[in-house]
């Protein structure tokens, strides 16, 4: 488990230039900043109003008035500010973060993305994700590619969805997918597994780079 | 003028039945003495405007915790799931709006708007009942204003006029809030004769009410 989730965060690490502005998602996607490439310096932009925010605080340092979306502490890099949530949501649908990586419980071949409610079983609300997905330049889910075997890669969500048409492209353990006008087309492999059992763990019809690469998760 | 008032006095106002919004974020930017008197009388039958249920024993988690809310508007019920549960079996009243909108929204009633248009949420569950508008051929969600009987607001200092600044990342919703409730009450670490006009983030002519907070000077 811990190694798939480090190969997803090292690969999708990848997907980011240095400068970039990021938002990264509770839980796996937060593991990307810990993987960047040496030499690429990103500005991270947390939803409840930190534009520089940087690392895990450490031990002794906490501020009780410094926290991420995931209520954890955490410290600020320079050149790092403070803002409101209605400047921070117009960072965000404004267009000004350029890449934002996140989980979801559902993705399909239309690049519409499920995550924040399974009907009559969990609830916990959309927070900001609806936002981020809608305005942000480039829409990255990092994933397990499956729920314990279970399809998250659909021909169509089923579950509600969180927006329509906004996914760019998924990373998990099994590869990397890019959404294109013709469905989902397969560019890397992660050399532990075949083309057909990507497949088989895939419910939409996957299209096959005609130069699929081995999945970089050095 | 802002008024400085007790703890006792400013957890009076708050009335059984009315709209409450609370700055916050996972309770960084909650006013924990206002939440904590309000625990304390147990007002009930209230309607909680904020971002997060916060998680048990935490920020507004600790009304949910003695049965105080009635309804949840906010955007993220998260940790705090006595809250789904209770939505899911029809004993309290959930609706939810994503991050950006509930702030706008927010910011709508304070500011004079009839509304604010956003595409987040075309598509979804989130469009239902609302009207979609298309301008230069993209579509859009009109969210309409959001308001409240009083919002309890934290700041970091305050000065006579009623002019406020906040510490670090705890300024996120309390500065929308604090201009669209009928009454505003400011729980601040500390009260000084003038803040810097440069300095000032929200102006006092939104503050009706300045407590100082617990071990505030």
């Amino acid at each position: 488990m811990a190694d798939i989730k480090k190969i997803i965060a090292a690969r999708t690490a990848k997907e980011i230039k240095d400068g970039d502005v990021v938002n990264l998602g509770i839980g796996l996607p937060t593991m990307v900043a810990d993987y960047l490439p040496k030499g690429v310096d990103i500005v991270l932009q947390s939803e409840n109003g930190i534009m520089g925010m940087g690392s895990a605080a450490e031990k002794g340092q906490e501020d009780v008035d410094i926290i991420n979306a995931g209520a954890q502490y955490v410290s600020t890099k320079p050149g790092a500010m403070f803002f409101d949530s209605a400047v921070s949501f117009g960072i965000i649908r404004g267009g000004h973060v350029d890449a934002t990586i996140l989980g979801a419980l559902e993705v399909d071949r239309y690049g519409n993305i499920a995550n924040w409610i399974v009907p009559g079983k969990m609830v916990p609300g959309m927070g900001g994700a609806m936002d981020l997905v809608v305005g942000a330049k480039k829409v990255i889910v990092a994933m397990q590619h499956t729920q314990k075997g279970a399809h998250k890669i659909l021909r169509e969500c089923r579950l509600p969805l969180t927006a329509v048409n906004v996914v760019d492209m998924i990373i998990t353990e099994m590869g990397v997918m890019e959404i294109t006008k013709d469905g989902i087309l397969l560019t890397e492999i992660h050399p532990d597994y075949t083309v057909e059992q990507v497949r088989e763990a895939t419910e939409a019809d996957l299209i096959i780079h005609d130069d699929l690469k081995i999945m970089d998760v050095e | 003028m802002a008024k400085i008032i007790s703890m006792d006095e400013a957890v009076s106002l708050v009335k059984e039945g009315m709209s409450v919004m609370v700055g916050g974020f996972v309770a960084c930017g909650t006013p924990p003495g206002l939440i904590d008197g309000l625990a304390e009388k147990n007002v009930k039958n209230l309607t909680i405007i904020t971002n997060d249920a916060a998680k048990p024993g935490l920020g507004v988690g600790k009304l949910q915790d003695n049965g105080q809310i009635k309804k949840f508007i906010g955007s993220f019920i998260g940790q705090n799931l006595s809250i789904g549960e209770q939505w899911q079996a029809g004993t309290l009243e959930v609706e939810l709006y994503p991050q950006g909108s509930f702030v706008e929204k927010i910011r709508c009633a304070g500011y004079g708007l009839g509304g604010i248009l956003t595409p987040t949420g075309v598509g979804t569950k989130m469009a239902e009942g609302k009207q979609e508008i298309t301008v230069n051929g993209k579509r859009y969600l009109l969210e309409t204003p959001l308001s409240a009987d009083i919002a309890l607001i934290r700041a970091e200092k305050a000065d006579r006029f009623g002019n406020l600044t906040y510490k670090h990342s705890a300024r996120n919703f309390n500065t929308a809030m604090v201009t669209a409730a009928k009454t505003t009450i400011v729980e601040v670490d500390e009260i000084v004769d003038q803040i810097e006009p440069d300095q000032v983030v929200t102006p006092g002519v939104f503050v009706k009410y300045i407590v100082l907070a617990k071990g505030g000077k």
